[in-house]
């Protein structure tokens, strides 16, 4: 079982849903990301997302896009990325990491070599948000042949027959991406949220995630009722954004940030249980 | 190699999910496939429907012009002294560019799609300016995205888009140029998916929006074929055709695709000097990667992050190129080739003093390589350039260059 499958197994033992913090490598310096994510882990996340830098996030909100050049700045590639799950991996073998980003990046070393290096590295899963399961066979292959967890979304617009398809190529779990927009844009209707999560959840077996317009520990608590999975990224990569200038403080600002919605989830699961 | 895949390729190209060989393809988030797909079943459902086609010939007839006249350059070809040099005047279109053959099937598209909001992206504003006249003209709400360093250097198309009711977003990301509307545009698409429709104005993008737009676009190559055989009874021996995205180019290709005996030479921008890593020509010096939708030649570092190109020419200057062009690169049926700035504006000049034509100095690449392409041919032989634009948009940076300003 792999280390993602596994996370979700141990939470849902426990009746906790799992909390999954977005951060780009190498922002605001590459120094910074180790630090930051091991405070993000004794915070309480149970899965980090670790983004790779790309000069053209289309997907993403402007937060995100200003992350990136933060991090393009100190020329962060793939290689540094991998470096720095290596290095947190020295001191932390169960929390799994989760490269999201786009295909580009990727292409340029090759499909292959992404795989070994993050193999090598300790990478449990990859998300490229760009490519939609049809451009992704090849791809799909090579990480199952190394362990990675190919993780795929759907979106409000997804068909049903669509849902079926990208069931059947996800591995780890499947991110829900709860608004038609960009990283960071509007706030979420958790009523929508729950209607689609339940045709997806006729589908597949695979834990779902819900991430893009999730602000603070409330909007955290409410997808908490309808997902087994929340993603946070816009919010903490803007207080990053905001600490930038003050950089010994940043990880535990973030961290703060994130224990709050810890909390509002742990205190919702209580509730529920 | 080359023989077959001449023949395989009106029956193959592109494959029912957008691929022309390794290239082109649907690269976007999760969010937009469905809208993908929608505008894919649209476009079938009327690419052959005889009333979207008619309303279609009619737009183009009576609005836009068509057909464009094809000019024989006797000057310009005298004071080269080789080949025949015809000029295919896609700048006497309305709204002076060929850009407009695409925006009127895509509007049209639009309507039949029951969307009333229209978005695009633009570079030169040509497109823009394309998009927000056939808006206007429908009564579409039509916003353009335009790179902030863009809307600096095509000051008068952002003034003649907001005349025409859109309305003009500068974009202040990257490197604030058309790669960058492009990823601001595909943002108001996510957003406002329901409602909008897209009007990508060259032949990249993700599936259909490389066949849809060459479609429209084949009007250059279809009429240019017939108005060959009437004025000289043969088909051309060369085919010259700038390239930023590559509308203009397949528009102009595609009809002699089959047509063994026509070369063809897509002229990229080469900025200061390929040498010098400031340019914008992808084709000559980038290599395969995914941007905007599709795989294609990028130009990007060892990273695989996409580097800032330059132009002289805002609307060549774009990171990538359509898929398709990618293809014929490789199977070796067209020739890519590139010009520097300082060409491009010399040949600006050359046609300006000799035929009374101020081209674009986008399409002025094309001139530029017709400069050396024809003193090589004989006076038999015919070259057929698309002289894609007029210049009329480019004053002020033509002037700024001799050190005028107004």
């Amino acid at each position: 079982m792999s280390r993602i499958s596994q996370c979700f197994e141990n939470l849902k033992a426990d009746g906790q849903t799992a909390l999954i913090p977005y951060v780009t490598a190498g922002d605001p310096e590459p120094w910074v990301t180790v630090p930051l994510l091991h405070a993000l882990v004794d915070a309480g996340a149970d899965i980090i997302e670790l983004g790779i830098p790309f000069s053209d996030p289309m997907c993403d909100g402007p937060v995100i896009q200003k992350a990136c050049e933060r991090a393009l700045k100190n020329d962060v590639s793939i290689k540094h990325v991998m470096k720095m799950v290596k290095q947190f991996r020295d001191k932390n073998k169960e929390t799994p990491i989760v490269l999201m980003g786009y295909a580009n990046p990727i292409e340029a070393i090759g499909y292959q070599n992404f795989a070994e290096q993050a193999k090598d590295a300790g990478v449990d899963g990859v998300l490229t948000v760009d490519v939609p399961p049809e451009e992704s066979d090849e791809f799909r292959q090579i990480m199952d042949d190394h362990g990675i967890d190919t993780i795929y979304l759907v979106a409000p617009t997804t068909s049903p027959e669509r849902m079926e398809t990208i069931a059947s190529y996800a591995r780890g779990f499947i991110y829900y991406v709860s608004i038609k927009g960009v990283t960071g844009a509007a706030a979420l209707q958790v009523d929508e949220v729950a209607e689609k999560l339940s045709q997806l959840r006729e589908k597949t077996n695979l834990p779902l995630g819900v991430g893009f317009g999730i602000r603070d520990g409330k909007s955290a608590a409410a997808v908490a009722g309808v997902a087994d999975a929340v993603v946070v990224g816009s919010t903490l990569v803007r207080c990053i954004e905001e600490h930038a200038d003050r950089m010994d403080e940043l990880p535990a600002a973030v961290a703060g940030l994130l224990a709050e919605m810890r909390h509002a989830i742990n205190a919702r699961d209580l509730a529920s249980a | 190699m080359l023989e077959q895949h001449i023949q395989d390729y009106f029956k193959t190209f592109p494959d029912e999910r957008g691929h022309f060989g390794p290239y082109g393809g649907r690269f976007v988030g999760e969010t937009l496939m469905g809208a993908i797909y929608e505008l894919e079943q649209a476009y079938q459902q009327y690419r052959n429907d005889p009333d979207f086609l008619a309303e279609m010939d009619k737009d183009l007839s009576t609005f836009v012009g068509r057909p464009s006249p094809l000019y024989l350059a006797e000057n310009w070809t005298k004071k080269l002294g080789g080949a025949q040099i015809y000029l295919k005047r896609e700048d006497l279109n309305h709204t002076g560019a060929h850009k407009v053959n695409n925006t009127i099937g895509q509007a049209l598209l639009a309507k039949r799609m029951g969307k009333n909001r229209i978005i695009a992206e633009t570079g030169a504003g040509q497109h823009g300016v394309a998009t927000a006249t056939v808006a206007a003209r429908m009564g579409m709400e039509c916003v353009v995205y335009m790179g902030a360093e863009d809307v600096q250097r095509q000051a008068q198309n952002v003034y003649r888009m907001k005349l025409l009711g859109a309305r003009v977003v500068p974009v202040e990301s990257g490197s604030r140029t058309l790669k960058d509307a492009l990823n601001e545009a595909l943002r108001d698409w996510v957003t406002n998916v329901d409602d909008t429709f897209y009007i990508i104005g060259t032949v990249a993008g993700p599936h259909p929006y490389p066949a849809m737009v060459r479609d429209f676009q084949t009007i250059i190559g279809r009429e240019a074929k017939q108005q060959m055989m009437e004025i000289t009874g043969k088909l051309p021996d060369a085919l010259v055709a700038c390239i930023g995205g590559g509308s203009n180019a397949i528009g102009l290709f595609h009809p002699f695709i089959e047509d063994r005996t026509v070369a063809m030479y897509g002229v990229e921008g080469a900025g200061h000097g390929i040498e010098t890593g400031e340019h914008s020509a992808p084709l000559c010096a980038g290599k395969p990667g995914v941007l905007h939708g599709n795989r294609t030649y990028l130009m990007q570092d060892e990273n695989g992050e996409i580097i800032e190109t330059h132009s002289i020419s805002a609307g060549l200057d774009y990171p990538g190129v359509g898929p398709e062009h990618a293809w014929l690169k490789d199977i070796g049926r067209a020739n890519y080739v590139s010009v520097t700035d300082d060409e491009a504006l010399a040949a600006f000049h050359d046609l300006t003093r000799t035929e009374g034509i101020i081209p674009a100095l986008e399409s002025s690449h094309a001139l530029a390589y017709v400069n050396k392409l024809a003193p090589t041919m004989s006076a038999e032989q015919t070259i057929v350039v698309n002289l894609s634009g007029r210049g009329d948009k480019d004053m002020h940076t033509v002037a700024a260059m001799a050190g005028l300003k107004f």
